[in-house]
């Protein structure tokens, strides 16, 4: 059984519009300028390049849109910050390296509370690494990566349809809260082609607005957005106004899925590609009688730490699956507080493997617990 | 009474933090009188540095909009895309835009953005207390060039206002001084200029400032001064070094 508050917002709004098949990259663009995205900065990089390309095109073709392709991700980032300030909805993609260089801005962003969506189609790291898909950049998504006591809300989507319902999401999360939303795809979901059925576009006059945003001092006092606050009483009213945000995120925007959970006595979890990939290595041991479950946290912050934990009062194993060598499990075990026992597997560098392999690791473990 | 003589009306009611002899009061002070006899006050957005004008919002009272060390030029391009009938200007020192911000200027000059730069030359890092800058000038003493720049060691000067004079993209540049009443007069029509051609659509406009900073060059306020003409000049002469605005008797 599934937790559902995601999914089912997304059928109510299913309209009628037909499925289109598009490359997951070109999703995320175009759920973006239905989203109202009219302004987007960035800089190429394998494997996202399909992002500023459909952007390119499609934002040329609309009155107020802005491309640019910017000289780096430092300079893209900060072309967000100013188009943000403006009160315009933005966006930036990119891939690991690239991402460091965003940090910057990232943290900018957190602290001058400017609502933005950055999304990051990973690949094999640390370095330059590879161009094939992993999922190494969970602790530089959900940890911040830039300087300072911040969280981003990272969603990770799984699928095609994912890829646009959380782009939309993603928009509304970043002005609902006045702070940066990362999309944590990986290069498997940015290249791969699937149906996707876009919700209707919406019309920008619509949008919410911004009484916050610098337009210029004109029949009002004059506004100015900084971060910079030098008396540290100030910055540590700063640091306690961030911090009750993120608390009511924590608290109103978990987002997660349960799968054949409900009479597991194993539980694997895994987000994105590798939950994807879980997916059928659940299904395939479900069908030789193992009372296997998938647990896959959408937002990765905030993470649903008491989903988890409330499972492990009745499941006491646990296998987190990662295409990385150890990220996510560590929110399983802090969420877990000692109550399960977890086992990890990992795939590295851009390995993906398939659902036979992780379905026989998921055997293994589950004959080895004695627990069939 | 009549008044003859008061504060622009686009700063603020605040006294400045600057040190006694600091160019930025100057500065600030002439761009308040250009924001006010061009009418802008309700149209214009600046970006301050970080830097010691970081704080110039507390002085414009304008919308302001604070950048990350190097970054303005990045910053108002997304602010003035987004709001092209606005007028944008960032507010920068030496060390901001000549070194860790070099990348993003040039580009914005070399995209014709329509933002226009005052550029804050000093030749030090003032607010972190006087480090050599990308425009200490050979010999110059510092906190990180002691016994004065060398080029061997601590390579040359850069004088970004002549390589962004090359920028296809850039329709004005000129380089002033706010250390003695003309060269301030001078400073504030070039001011007044670069917000004409902003408003013009003609492209990229800058005007670096040589600024005294009595504190970190030790100098009492008048040898600074004295210093920007008979030394600091040498290296980075006064005037127009780029005018594409059709007004041809400026061009050198």
């Amino acid at each position: 059984m599934a937790f559902a508050p995601f999914h089912a917002r997304r059928s109510q709004s299913r309209s009628t519009v037909p499925k289109v098949l598009m490359r997951g990259n070109h999703v995320v663009a175009e759920a973006a300028v239905r989203a109202g995205c009219r302004f987007y900065f960035g800089y190429p990089i394998t494997p996202q390049n399909e992002i500023p390309e459909y952007m390119s095109e499609r934002l040329s073709k609309i009155e107020g849109g802005v491309f640019i392709q910017a000289e780096s991700e430092i300079a893209s980032i900060h072309m967000v910050i100013g188009a943000s300030m403006a009160g315009g909805r933005v966006m930036t993609s990119s891939s690991g390296p690239g991402i460091s260089l965003k940090q910057e801005g990232i943290s900018f962003l957190s602290g001058l509370e400017l609502p933005a969506v950055i999304v990051n189609m990973s690949r094999g790291g640390p370095g330059l690494g590879n161009i094939a898909p992993a999922q190494s950049d969970y602790f530089q998504a959900t940890r911040g990566g830039g300087h300072g006591d911040y969280r981003t809300i990272v969603l990770a989507p799984n699928s095609g349809q994912e890829l646009a319902d959380l782009t939309f999401e993603a928009f509304d999360l970043a002005d609902k809260y006045r702070t940066p939303v990362v999309i944590l795809g990986d290069g498997m979901l940015g290249q791969m082609m699937e149906p996707v059925e876009f919700r209707p576009e919406i019309p920008i006059k619509k949008l919410p607005h911004k009484d916050w945003a610098l337009t210029g001092a004109k029949g009002r006092p004059s506004r100015f957005i900084r971060s910079l606050i030098l008396d540290p009483g100030e910055e540590e009213e700063h640091n306690w106004k961030l911090m009750r945000k993120y608390e009511k995120i924590a608290r109103e925007e978990l987002r997660w899925e349960a799968f054949a959970a409900d009479d597991a006595k194993m539980l694997v979890v895994a987000f994105g590609t590798a939950a994807r990939i879980a997916k059928g290595a659940v299904k395939r041991v479900r069908e030789q009688g193992l009372k296997v479950g998938l647990i896959r946290p959408i937002s990765l912050w905030p993470f649903p730490f008491k989903a988890l934990r409330d499972f492990s009062k009745k499941v006491k194993h646990f296998i987190v699956f990662e295409m990385n060598m150890g990220q996510m499990v560590e929110d399983v075990r802090l969420a877990l507080e000692g109550g399960g026992e977890v086992h990890f597997y990992g795939r590295p560098g851009g390995i993906v493997p398939t659902p036979l392999e992780v379905s026989r690791v998921i055997t293994s473990q589950y004959y080895q617990k004695r627990l069939g | 009474m009549k008044k003859v003589f008061t504060r622009p009306k686009s700063l603020k009611s605040a006294p400045f933090h600057y040190c006694p002899g600091c160019g930025h009061s100057l500065l600030h002070r002439i761009i308040g009188e250009v924001i006010d006899e061009m009418g802008l006050q309700e149209r214009i957005i600046g970006v301050p540095p970080a830097g010691c004008a970081v704080l110039a919002y507390n002085y414009f009272d304008i919308d302001m909009g604070e950048a990350s060390h190097g970054r303005a030029a990045a910053l108002a391009t997304g602010l003035k895309r987004a709001l092209p009938d606005r007028i944008v200007f960032t507010y920068q020192g030496d060390g901001d835009i000549a070194a860790i911000g070099t990348a993003e200027t040039i580009h914005a000059a070399a995209r014709g953005e329509n933002i226009t730069t005052i550029f804050v030359n000093n030749g030090v890092y003032g607010m972190t207390g006087g480090q050599m800058a990308p425009t200490s000038i050979l010999g110059q003493n510092t906190t990180t060039s002691p016994g004065g720049r060398k080029e061997k060691r601590d390579g040359f000067p850069i004088n970004l206002s002549e390589m962004l004079a090359i920028a296809k993209g850039s329709a004005y540049v000129e380089r002033t001084a706010v250390n003695s009443p003309s060269n301030i007069l001078k400073t504030k029509r070039a001011i007044a200029k670069a917000f004409q051609v902003q408003i013009k659509g003609a492209g990229f406009s800058l005007v670096e400032v040589l600024s005294p900073c009595p504190t970190n060059w030790k100098m009492s306020p008048v040898e600074a001064c004295k210093w920007i003409d008979e030394v600091m000049t040498a290296s980075f002469p006064l005037g127009v070094l780029k005018d594409f605005t059709g007004d041809k008797k400026d061009v050198h």
